[in-house]
């Protein structure tokens, strides 16, 4: 197996895996889903510790199963999946179709520790759209290591949702790449409340012009918990459009990390780069730490990014208390307010109702 | 009632309440004058609940429950509403979603069914054109973007639908233009009743011309040094604060 990265690495300078590394991982063994896996009235692809579930799955004519080859990678953590992959889904929606909706379904339960590799691909024709909503959940120590790669062609729209609940003593570790062609738009939004340690690494290239990105997210995280959210946008092409809204809320003694990379090459002229990043700490052991990096070769580009850390605004508390909220309600009141911006590209309604409800439930099981 | 006796407050070292006295029945509307740090806000923030604020002695009673005792959304519960003399904006709040989980958290405590947005929207938009305010007030961020007239409009519109019993308004006229000062009268002269009453602090004479306080007092280095009818305010525009301290 190609080793796990260290800390050495640059890019895993904040996020240090030995304790994942310390764990005798065997390959998934087989194990019941509940009956109340998440529904969100659109077929629904379920993989339980990692295999297909036909038994908990519907029909969604776009399926295509399991992509045999692994992409090429350099990513440490892409390697080990592309070594041990054995399941994974396969979108593909073909030029000028609007397949709707999908709900995608990762739960995991083991007495022992199990390690998972999914390799995911999503190809959008061009013209095509789709919404896919990911749900990752479990319990027990798993390590859950997707890997999914996106390609959208001409003028393509995917709207790709996460929502990564996994179990409190999981590891998830995410690579997301995603190669946007000309006219095409890929938006996503991820909510990072679960695992111990985890990690969403994307890739995405704009490769022609008017692509655009949403790489939006909201961590939430207590106790020990560590949430690493890792970007690197590429703009290879004139006129395209890339927004990162990262807003983390940390409590406890959890640890939150921004990193984001805009790299704009030469012809990328017309750039619209904007990058911002910012974390709510609710206690004073909570930490943050945010690495923001443009790399612009191109001469005529926007790009900006901005990062605050703050906590509430006793202020603010106070004027909702004196409106008669009680307290708990005003707190969680303005942590919602402060998220807002990240939703911003939930246009999906079952998909921001997954969300909304999850921000809620995080808030009343703290 | 309303009713101060003997109220020390200070913040962090500083004594700013020195022995206040008042007593404000239902029905009537009192208004506290005073010169700039005699513990106008202060009181107005003790009287709320604000942080920060530390009660050496003394006693707060409204409606014969121990006020000082109450965490701040009780005492809204209790009816009591504070206009604030600068309001918190609020980014990502919608003004609706505010009021409307304000009104529900009050009728929640005061044993009442709450309400739903429809039902909500149909008595905010009713209160909104008695106030003849802009009907966009209800779908921006609380305060966000507001002129300072647009702030003190929207404390006023949080009171007519909280309906409170004993409001006290905080030099809500400060910044105010005649027409915005007119809304704030007339939405405070709206509740007056039987069982309203509110404690309009202020610096400047002009806003009891349009809202007619009961009983004027004048509030100086942290105790209410007169009291009067509503001439006194007339009095003090004259002649200002000066002697008034050693009174």
């Amino acid at each position: 197996m190609t080793a796990l990265p260290t800390r050495k690495l640059e890019a895993w300078r904040y996020t240090d895996l030995r304790a994942l590394a310390a764990i005798s991982f065997v390959d998934s063994v087989p194990a019941a889903a509940p009956a109340d896996l998440p529904e969100l009235g659109m077929p629904r692809i379920v993989f339980v510790n990692g295999v297909f579930s036909e038994a908990h799955s519907t029909p969604f004519e776009f399926c295509a199963g399991f992509a045999a080859v692994a992409e090429a990678s350099s990513l440490p953590l892409a390697k080990i999946n592309a070594e041990h992959a054995r399941d994974g889904v396969t979108l593909v929606v073909p030029e000028g179709v609007d397949a709707g909706a999908v709900l995608l379904v990762s739960y995991a339960s083991a007495d022992m520790p199990i390690a998972f590799h999914p390799r995911h691909r999503i190809t959008l024709g061009a013209g095509a759209k789709l919404t896919v909503v990911e749900v990752a959940m479990g319990q027990g120590v798993y390590w859950h290591n997707p890997v999914t790669d996106i390609s959208l062609h001409e003028n393509a729209a995917l709207a790709h949702y996460r929502l990564q609940d996994e179990g409190l003593e999981s590891f998830h570790l995410a690579t997301i790449r995603a190669k946007i062609a000309a006219g095409a738009a890929y938006e996503s939004f991820s909510a990072v409340m679960g695992a111990k340690i985890s990690r969403a690494e994307f890739h995405v290239t704009l490769r022609g012009a008017g692509a655009k990105t949403h790489l939006n997210a909201a961590q939430l995280l207590g106790g020990h918990q560590h949430g690493d959210f890792t970007t690197v946008v590429a703009h290879d092409a004139p006129n395209c459009a890339s927004r990162q809204t990262v807003k983390s809320v940390l409590d406890g003694h959890a640890r939150g990390v921004f990193q984001g990379r805009i790299e704009v090459a030469r012809a990328a002229q017309k750039t619209d780069g904007y990058q911002m990043n910012q974390a709510l700490l609710l206690s004073d052991t909570a930490e943050i730490d945010i690495k923001p990096e443009l790399e612009i070769f191109a001469d005529d580009v926007k790009c900006s990014h901005g990062a605050t850390i703050g906590a509430l605004d006793p202020e603010q508390v106070f004027y909702l208390r004196s409106r008669g909220i009680p307290e708990a309600q005003a707190r969680a009141m303005l942590i919602r307010a402060f998220l807002d911006e990240a939703l911003e590209p939930v246009t999906h309604e079952g998909a921001r109702g997954l969300f909304e409800s999850a921000i809620e439930n995080w808030w009343a099981r703290k | 009632m309303l009713v101060i006796e003997n109220l020390f407050a200070r913040i962090e070292e500083k004594e700013i309440l020195r022995g206040v006295d008042l007593v404000v029945p239902d029905g009537e509307i009192h208004a506290i004058m005073g010169p700039n740090g005699a513990g106008k806000s202060t009181l107005s923030y003790v009287l709320s609940g604000r942080e920060g604020y530390e009660v050496t002695g003394g006693s707060v009673t409204y409606n014969g429950q121990d006020l000082l005792g109450m965490e701040p959304e009780e005492r809204a519960a209790a009816g009591v509403f504070l206009a604030f003399q600068y309001p918190v904006e609020l980014p990502g709040v919608g003004n609706a979603n505010f009021i409307r989980t304000a009104l529900n958290a009050v009728r929640r405590a005061r044993g009442e069914a709450e309400l739903d947005a429809v039902a909500f929207l149909k008595l905010a938009r009713a209160a909104i054109k008695n106030l003849h305010m802009p009907d966009d007030m209800l779908k921006r961020n609380v305060n966000v973007g507001f002129s300072g007239g647009e702030k003190k409009r929207n404390e006023v519109l949080q009171m007519a639908l909280l309906q409170p019993g004993l409001a006290i308004l905080d030099e809500t006229d400060s910044g105010l233009d005649i027409d915005a000062l007119k809304i704030v009268a007339d939405g405070v002269n709206a509740l007056r009743g039987e069982k309203f009453s509110a404690l309009v602090i202020t610096h400047y004479q002009r806003l009891l011309d349009h809202i007619v306080p009961d009983r004027v007092h004048v509030l100086a280095a942290g105790r209410i040094v007169r009291s009067g009818g509503p001439e006194l305010a007339l009095e003090l525009e004259a002649h200002g604060y000066a002697g008034l301290e050693a009174a």
